[in-house]
């Protein structure tokens, strides 16, 4: 028996909803679920802003003539690179489903540090702030990477504005994963044993890790290059004996990272999607489990890949494309698992399980692709095309917003206590999955034909291809719209939701309420049955 | 069991999330190494740029190490062990409930911090002096140096300076705990913010630990 | 109790070491010893380093994971410097490589 008290908030009455009400009770909250709702709230805010950018760009791509003129062209793919990487993928997943769910996954009442949780929150809004007044004084040109000299010594747009934007933003990405860490290794409830984790948390766990470890280095970065773009003593800019590579170095060994912490929360939610719409319990848990946090380590081995044309040597090059090549494995092995676990399991064709196919076939393609990049032969000729683009918006958008609507629509009924229209909810991941691959298939095939990214301006012979990809992009952004308006109609208007609509296992489905009351459950639960254990309740899945 | 026989009391110590003191400070000392953790990373950006600069400038960077103080740098190292010393004797008191010993301890440490700085300031202004602050107003004797030298006094300034802001940072939250102390705040059932500063405090001393012999030791034309 | 309390004299010991390990330091460094300067420094900068980590900070009494934490933080600077270091002593292998 637990030691624990039942706390005297523990009522079925109310939920974390309506247990306080007023603009106080959510500014100053400590409650993870609270919190996790306003970083939905900002996080889809910046998400427009960055598509937004992203429709702008691709209107001026329709023809060569351009719309807009090439400076303001380089400030808006630069924008859309840093609020959608920076303000929108990095914090997305886990600073909205791991706020909300780790704790009730793992039997806790909050996560370790809940003051400190709260104040990422607003570190991030900080952070945007600063971002949005680089964008309103005029915006900034170099590109995401802030690529030195360029950004250090000849841009003449906000560049320390947005640096700092960044800097700032990244401590709330430190904080986030420290208090992930701390939550998973010290208030597991009993009989909550690593090997009986979700997928969800293992995979949360190694991001964690990545943001921890990675993000440090990015902000020494932004720190040294705003020094120099204010000093210009010279230590990136080769006119005074700097080495613009350095840069790169310091900036990939954040950023290879980071898109590590751009996927693996998607492929966490993947485990409980697969697991739960096939009845089934995850093929090979171990090996899952084991992946993410290989990928994880592997991914801090690799960020050379991203230098192969700019002066590194030839054989630190070679170590990092072998090392590039390994990380794939883990990567490949979590897919081949989510594959066999359907196998023989009862599918069913709800909206999740729409988008968790959706990421396994094109992550699968995004990810296969960073293979060929990861051939130096083959990077030569591809790297800085449109080739790398699509690569890299197939697993961050093909892979990690599929996974991320998807955990939405799960997790939705957990969260509002409401259900969301199943039919709009299929018709717009069908939208949304036509609409992603005809804006960035043909992508493949322009940088492959040569087009260089980050030009505002093309050869004529990539006119079509590119006029499908912004056909392709007004679909998706439709597509993106949809679940905006049914999910927020739903709040308030959908049907109320019963405990547990999907019959999943896990702990905030089967012990926690729906909605959840403010500290998760009504008695301390105890765990006593392995992650996943459908064949132990259900009817017999497959072989009956 | 029933539930009456489980102690109620749950110390007000205790936040309400944890099941008991042990797993709080356990998840504290975790949560403060993680924090070093991330700070070890973020200085190491900075040794590693060091690092390369110096190795490819061998000359320039032998030729800036004779306007390295050793001296006050010397001095200084000392300072921030002594500081290390209190600190550790404070936490100590602090788990021993002696308030008085803690306050004094705590003071000492922010006293020797002071110095610290105090110091660091009269070499800045030293810098200051002989024109080698990097930007405008930089000059180097040796003018087939000069960028390099402006570029390797960069990264001393920047180095120290980081470090110098992170005990101001210290000095803050001692105050701060000096306050809570007098205030009553600890006792030997709880002293976490002690320990977590104490942990922050030690680990600025490590990085002054590698500052001093990389900045002031190596290098140096005998 | 989170760790046993520490005597006083285990602390002055400490302090006393990381003291004579400073002057020895500063008194290596006036020997011209080339490359193994560097290596004599650094060393005892480690040594330095551990015993504040150890006992200052009372990570000898700590538990596993702790200890785990600590390493895992300098491990990973160490990952930073050794690929990005190899990447330098190696430009110079093949003509060109080198820009200093």
């Amino acid at each position: 028996m637990s030691t624990t008290l039942p706390h005297p908030d523990l009522g079925v009455q109310t939920n974390y909803l309506t247990a306080d009400y007023g603009w106080k009770s959510w500014l100053f909250t400590t409650d993870h679920k609270r919190i996790a709702l306003l970083y939905l709230f900002s996080i889809t805010a910046f998400f427009f802003v960055g598509g937004a950018f992203a429709v702008m760009m691709r209107i001026n791509l329709l023809s060569p003539n351009g719309v807009f003129a090439h400076d303001t062209y380089n400030k808006l793919f630069t924008m859309h690179g840093v609020i959608m990487v920076f303000f929108f993928l990095v914090p997305s997943i886990p600073a909205t489903l791991g706020n909300f769910l780790i704790p009730p996954m793992i039997g806790a009442r909050d996560l370790a540090f809940p003051r400190i949780n709260l104040l990422s929150w607003y570190i991030y809004i900080a952070g945007g702030v600063l971002a949005l007044s680089a964008i309103v004084r005029g915006g900034v040109d170099t590109g995401w990477t802030f690529y030195a000299p360029f950004s250090s010594t000849y841009s003449n747009t906000h560049v320390i504005l947005a640096a700092m934007g960044v800097f700032v933003a990244g401590f709330s990405s430190i904080l986030t994963g420290l208090n992930f860490i701390i939550t998973i290794h010290t208030m597991r409830a009993p009989g909550m044993y690593w090997s009986r984790l979700p997928l969800f948390v293992w995979g949360h766990y190694a991001t964690a890790l990545i943001q921890v470890l990675a993000t440090p280095v990015l902000a020494i970065t932004l720190f040294l290059l705003g020094l120099e773009r204010v000093l210009h003593t010279g230590i990136f800019d080769p006119n005074l004996g700097g080495d613009p590579v350095l840069f790169q170095h310091l900036f990939w060994f954040y950023s290879h990272p980071a898109v590590y912490i751009m996927i693996l929360p998607g492929m966490a939610v993947m485990s409980e999607l697969i697991a739960c719409f096939s009845r089934k319990a995850i093929f090979g848990y171990g090996f899952v489990a084991f992946s993410s946090v290989a990928i994880a380590v592997l991914g801090f081995l690799v960020w050379g890949h991203h230098l192969f044309v700019a002066g590194q040597s030839m054989y630190a090059s070679m170590v990092f494309s072998f090392i590039s090549f390994l990380v794939a494995v883990p990567s490949a092995i979590k897919v081949f698992n989510w594959t066999a676990t359907m196998y023989q399991g009862s599918i069913s064709y709800e909206t999740p399980m729409l988008y968790a196919f959706g990421f396994i076939g094109l992550f699968t393609i995004g990810g296969l692709t960073g293979l060929f990049l990861a051939t130096m032969a083959i990077d030569v000729h591809v790297t800085d095309t449109y080739f790398v683009i699509a690569h890299f918006h197939y697993v961050m958008v093909g892979g990690m917003v599929m996974a991320y609507l998807g955990g939405i629509h799960f997790w939705f009924p957990k969260i509002s206590g409401r259900l969301y229209p199943e039919s709009w909810a299929k018709f717009a991941a069908l939208v949304i999955f036509v609409g992603f691959n005809l804006t960035f298939f043909p992508q493949f095939i322009l940088g492959y034909l040569g087009m260089p990214r980050r030009y505002a301006t093309y050869a004529e012979e990539f006119h079509v291809l590119n006029v499908m990809s912004t056909a392709g992009a007004s679909i998706l952004g439709f597509g993106y719209l949809i679940p905006m308006i049914y999910l927020a109609w739903a709040w308030r208007y959908g049907p109320k939701s019963p405990q547990n609509p999907w019959h999943a296992k896990g702990l905030e489905w089967e012990q926690s309420p729906t909605p959840p009351p403010t500290f998760n459950f009504i008695e301390p639960p105890i765990v006593t049955e392995p992650a996943y254990n459908y064949a132990g309740s259900d009817k017999e899945a497959s072989l009956g | 069991m029933a539930e009456s026989d489980v102690a109620l009391q749950r110390p007000s110590e205790l936040r309400h999330h944890f099941d008991d003191v042990v797993q709080q400070r356990e998840a504290s000392t975790l949560g403060m190494w993680a924090f070093l953790a991330t700070e070890v990373l973020f200085f190491g950006g900075m040794f590693c740029a060091y690092t390369i600069y110096r190795s490819a400038y061998h000359g320039a960077f032998e030729s800036t190490s004779q306007f390295m103080n050793v001296t006050i740098g010397g001095i200084n190292t000392g300072v921030l062990i002594c500081s290390s010393l209190t600190m550790a004797l404070a936490v100590r008191a602090a788990q021993l409930g002696q308030k008085k010993p803690l306050i004094w301890l705590l003071i000492l440490t922010l006293v020797l911090g002071g110095v610290f700085l105090g110091l660091k300031g009269v070499e800045y202004h030293e810098k200051y002096v002989e024109h080698h602050v990097p930007g405008p107003g930089f000059r180097y004797a040796e003018a087939q140096y000069a960028h390099q030298a402006e570029l390797l006094f960069f990264l001393y300034f920047a180095m120290t300076g980081l470090h110098a802001l992170h005990m101001i940072v210290g000095a803050g939250l001692i105050t701060t705990l000096i306050v809570m102390a007098a205030r009553n705040r600890f006792s030997a059932g709880w002293y976490t913010p002690v320990d977590m500063i104490g942990l922050y405090w030690h680990f600025v001393d490590i990085v002054w630990i590698f500052l001093f012999p990389l900045l002031y030791l190596i290098g140096h034309t005998k | 109790m989170s760790h046993p309390v520490v005597p006083i004299k285990v602390y002055v010991a400490v302090f006393l070491a990381l003291i004579t390990l400073t002057v020895t330091t500063v008194g290596v460094s006036k020997l011209e010893l080339g490359e193994f300067n560097f290596v004599a420094a650094m060393t005892i900068a480690v040594v330095k380093a551990m015993l504040v980590v150890l006992f200052f900070m009372h990570v000898k009494q700590a538990s596993t994971m702790t200890k785990l934490f600590v390493v895992a933080g300098f491990f990973w600077m160490a990952i930073l410097f050794v690929f990005t270091l190899s990447d330098y002593f190696s430009r110079g292998w093949l003509p060109g490589g080198k820009w200093w």
